[in-house]
């Protein structure tokens, strides 16, 4: 069982990895801004909760797991928010001024 | 030595980031390798097995510090030409003392013996009357209780230093300019949906560090941080710098320790000392009122100067 | 050498960028930020030397460690000060530098911008 858990714990978290590394080739290399919100915002949610959900069968209480979901949860809220924010200054920026 | 496969690429981070702060063209680019540097220092103090110290850095050293620096730079102007750099020469010089203090430092570090001297055992032995399961909340709250006191003034001497350079015709108002309201964009959003559970996240936090890693810097940093969103977003103005309550929330305090501190001469052994079996309630009161005026303070030194036009 | 020596290494360089950023940089807000560069690279020093410092079943010496979070907050509120004066000479003056001539510091959009 154990050695289960580890095995799927080690295959999220290497799988969440790749996310983040291709996140981040996105953000360096993209050309416009948009694209590379578009590679952050995506890439580091999914690769974060891949991290996460290979983390859950390791943690010894609900409490300590409970808490690594909300951390994701709000990463999820900050991020969206942050893209959100970055999207609608860049239309502001494209915008003939009045 | 495989801890190095982890601390060695930690290591070139913080120096890529360090090097790509001072290398980058906008002011913008600058502190956006500062928040990476701050980032990665985080990561590492986490691997110098100093969870408490990351928790501060993450959510003072490099997060509310780039909230100010990014807030005034979009202020003075990121896009303005920089001004010109200093002469060759003095650049030169800068960089070779630069160099032999790195250099010299890093001998220094890399020689230190072996036998490293430590004061964590006298920690733990005074630590139970305390009753505190902190090591490092012992440290600022009873062993070096007289730091995080003057730290506490310090706190509130620097909203004072704010607060003065507001305009004559400004003084008393609201601190911080009047941010415009968008009512149902992303950033609004954000300021009703996040802080009811971030205030319940800071207190946790301040609460927790009596036996966790965690204290009141970490948790009234994030309370500091929930109260100044709805500013931001045009939600809620912040109350008046005249406004007693304000005042006395940043002050609470060093009055609280202070006081608390004074009666040691009469119940205890002198100054800043905590009666036996009354120490962990004591520092537990003083760590609810330092938790107020750290979110307070930070808030408003966040906000900045009173800059509105109208009191709201 | 010793488990630490990486993070020594960080702290040093990170201590030699922010000086050199202090003293060749013109811009007011880029001191600040090298100034707190500068505060990275020392308090990691505490924290090496705090991690080296681990006895008595601690995994490293709770009081540099202490002394770091104090030291954290108080460049937090030395910042803000730095940062608010900044933004009052920028508003009052028009400049972004300390230097005393103002033919050099008066940005190329703004030729009337006077320090003194």
């Amino acid at each position: 069982m154990s050695m289960l858990a580890s095995l799927l714990a080690a295959a999220c978290v290497l799988a969440g990895a790749f996310f983040f590394i291709a996140g981040t080739l996105g953000l360096l290399r993209f050309g416009d801004t948009l694209s590379r919100v578009h590679a952050l915002t995506k890439a580091d949610n999914l690769g974060l909760g891949l991290i996460v959900l290979g983390l859950l069968p390791l943690v010894g209480s609900l409490t300590d797991a409970l808490k690594l979901v909300l951390i994701w949860a709000l990463v999820l809220l900050g991020g969206t928010t942050a893209a959100q924010l970055v999207a609608s200054a860049v239309r502001r920026d494209q915008r003939p001024p009045e | 030595m495989t801890d190095w496969l982890l601390d060695l690429p930690l290591a070139l981070g913080l120096f890529g980031a360090g090097a790509a702060t001072l290398a980058a063209r906008s002011l913008f680019g600058a502190v956006l390798g500062f928040i990476s540097t701050g980032l990665i220092a985080t990561l590492a103090w986490v691997r110098l097995e100093a969870p408490d110290v990351a928790m501060t850095e993450a959510v003072i050293g490099a997060a509310a510090t780039s909230v100010m620096i990014l807030y005034v730079a979009s202020r003075v102007g990121t896009r303005a030409a920089p001004p010109a750099p200093p002469p060759m020469v003095l650049r030169i010089l800068a960089a070779i003392l630069s160099a032999l203090l790195a250099g010299l430092l890093a001998l220094a570090l890399l020689g230190l013996p072996e036998q490293a001297p430590s004061l964590a055992a006298p920690v733990l032995d005074t630590i139970a009357p305390t009753g505190l399961g902190n090591p490092v909340t012992a440290v600022l709250m009873a062993h070096r209780a007289l730091d995080t006191l003057l730290e506490s003034a310090v706190l509130v001497f620097a909203v004072f230093g704010i607060w003065s350079m507001a305009p004559d015709r400004r003084w008393g108002r609201a601190p911080g300019p009047a941010f415009l309201a968008e009512p149902y964009g992303p950033l609004a959003f954000l300021a009703r949906v996040l802080p009811p559970l971030g205030i319940v996240i800071g207190i946790y936090i301040a609460w927790v560090g009596a036996d966790a890693p965690g204290g009141k810097f970490q948790g009234g940093a994030v309370l500091a941080a929930m109260w100044v969103l709805p500013w931001i977003a045009g939600l809620a103005a912040p109350p008046c710098i005249s406004d007693m309550r304000l005042r006395l929330a940043i002050a609470a305090g060093p009055l609280v320790f202070l006081i608390i501190g004074l009666a040691g001469f009469a119940a205890a052994e002198g100054f800043l000392a905590y009666p036996p079996g009354f120490a962990k309630p004591l520092i537990l009161i003083i760590e609810t009122a330092m938790t107020l005026s750290v979110a307070a303070a930070m808030a408003c030194m966040i906000a900045g100067p009173p800059e509105r036009r109208a009191t709201p | 050498m010793n488990a630490t020596a990486p993070f020594a290494l960080a702290a040093a360089s990170l201590i030699g960028l922010g000086l050199y950023g202090m003293l060749a940089q013109s811009s007011v807000l880029r001191k600040v930020i090298a100034f707190n560069l500068l505060g990275v690279g020392v308090f990691l020093v505490f924290g090496v030397v705090a991690r080296r410092g681990a006895a008595a079943g601690l995994l490293a010496d709770p009081v540099p460690q202490a002394m770091v979070i104090t030291g954290l907050v108080v460049a937090f509120a030395a910042t803000a000060l730095a940062l608010v004066l900044t933004l009052r000479l920028h508003q009052t003056t028009g400049a972004v530098t300390l230097a005393e001539d103002p033919e050099a510091d008066a940005p190329p959009g703004k030729p009337g911008a006077e320090t003194a």
